[in-house]
């Protein structure tokens, strides 16, 4: 019974975690070429930008192709609609990855009048919820998705400190302000990521319940 | 919710082999209701006890009760022809009579009453009307029945139900071997229907189910496994058995 659409479903998960991993990998290394300034990494980042946008499209494709063969139902429809919103906030957190490495770009040239400690800390825990939301997909492990959900609170939390911070800096380092309202735009980079990677959270909970934000969607 | 079918305690046998066990379910008026599940669950012997054509099998037997308005359809003073005129029934293989389009439809609202040769041409239209297939008989009317495609034929034997005015319609897999845009006309003339009577519909397939019925319930080995909205039941079926059989993990 149903090999051909189980091995569909699963040639999509397949898909769905390779995507993750790129998206993750992206959150990663924006983050390392931004507090190491190197031009170089930032540069692979806004190139691999491409390939993230192209598994977009291969996951869409996909998804189509399957409900117009199988007309899923049940748990095999919320499935692949959470596959198909979830990876819209993959793409969107692939182009904040671009968009921190162009600031990095921007900054490359000008030793950095502060130590940055709290974007780290941002960037190690988006790219931990984008790799755990997926995981929480594939196993069907709710929990594992809740847990994703409430670690955007800590991403808040972080960028907030962050923001008192550069205001704090701005005040005091009148002359490399231009420089603080960059790095604030990074850190708002990273906390959108967050909540990208939520809403793809949000799906996986979708997905295993019929819950979309404690609501039906129908 | 106002209930034009209620279904109470039911049991249907053949012989001394149970087909329908412990059936209790109701049927919202003006409604489409799909009764759906795998071959041998009792969905048509459920649809036949509705209309009482069951009353035609020998050795079959029921126990516990259907309401029509509230009225049990097994009360000793009801009569047969009544019933049938108000519960219509409809199968999956077209089953026109061997005569013309018009008197297809014409016979029974004659053997009802007498009618003018004006008011069955009236009634005539209305049926074929509303069952999507006057614009492509309407200057053949007099053409023999068999004349038709199977989707004409089947839609045809629609509009012969309609014809008596029935409250109630049964229709058993009426798209079964139909093509796509017959099984449309007649999904379409259905939603139409729905708004002067009630419809119970056997699809051929869940796809079927999930396009047009407002309810559904789900049968298997003659139990009533779940009912509820189509949304519900295919987006998030309650019970593990009907999860299977919709998404075809079922045996």
């Amino acid at each position: 019974m149903r090999r051909n659409f189980d091995e569909q479903l699963n040639h999509l998960n397949e898909s769905l975690i390779e995507m993750g991993g790129m998206v993750e990998r992206a959150i990663a290394d924006a983050n390392r070429a931004l507090v190491e300034q190197n031009v170089a990494l930032a540069k692979e980042v806004i190139r691999t930008d491409d390939e993230v946008d192209h598994k977009e499209k291969e996951i869409e494709s996909m998804c189509l192709k399957i409900i117009l063969q199988q007309q899923p139902v049940a748990g095999d429809l919320r499935q692949i609609s959470s596959v198909l919103k979830m990876t819209t906030d993959l793409e969107r957190i692939g182009d904040h990855a671009t968009d921190i490495s162009e600031i990095t770009l921007l900054l490359a040239n000008r030793q950095y009048r502060k130590h940055l400690e709290h974007i780290p800390q941002m960037a190690e825990i988006t790219a931990q919820m984008v790799a755990k939301s997926i995981d929480a997909f594939v196993k069907k492990d709710l929990d594992l998705a809740n847990e994703v959900i409430a670690m955007d609170d800590i991403v808040d939390a972080i960028f907030m400190e962050t923001r008192q911070e550069l205001i704090r800096h701005i005040k005091e380092h009148a002359e490399s302000s231009d420089q603080a309202i960059d790095l604030m735009m990074a850190a708002k980079y990273f906390e959108r990521i967050g909540d990208h990677a939520t809403n793809v959270a949000e799906w996986v909970v979708f997905s295993l319940t019929g819950m979309h934000k404690d609501s039906r969607i129908m | 919710m106002d209930a034009k079918i209620v279904i109470k305690d039911f049991n249907l046998y053949y012989g001394k082999k149970q087909a329908i066990e412990g059936f209790n379910l109701s049927i919202p008026r003006n409604e489409i209701f799909s009764l759906f599940g795998p071959a041998g669950s009792g969905i048509t012997s459920l649809l036949r006890a509705m209309n009482r054509l069951s009353d035609l099998t020998p050795d079959l037997r029921v126990e516990g009760d259907i309401l029509l308005d509230g009225k049990s359809i097994f009360a000793p003073d009801l009569s047969m022809t009544a019933l049938r005129r108000r519960v219509g029934m409809v199968f999956d293989v077209p089953t026109p009579l061997p005569l013309s389009i018009f008197e297809n439809i014409a016979y029974g609202p004659r053997l009802q009453s007498k009618k003018s040769k004006a008011a069955l041409q009236d009634i005539a239209e209305q049926a074929l009307r509303a069952a999507a297939l006057w614009e492509d008989v309407k200057d053949r009317l007099q053409a023999p029945a068999m004349s038709l495609s199977g989707g004409q034929q089947q839609r045809l034997c629609i509009a012969r139900v309609l014809a008596l005015q029935p409250e109630v319609i049964l229709l058993d897999r009426p798209c079964s071997g139909l093509d796509p845009i017959s099984t449309a006309k007649i999904e379409e003339s259905l939603i139409e229907l729905k708004k002067n009577l009630t419809v119970v519909i056997a699809p051929h397939s869940t796809q079927q189910a999930g396009r047009i019925a407002d309810r559904v319930a789900f049968m298997l080995l003659g139990k009533l496994i779940e009912d509820g909205t189509s949304e519900d039941v295919f987006m998030q079926p309650k019970d593990q058995r009907t999860n299977d059989y919709i998404t075809g993990r079922f045996g």
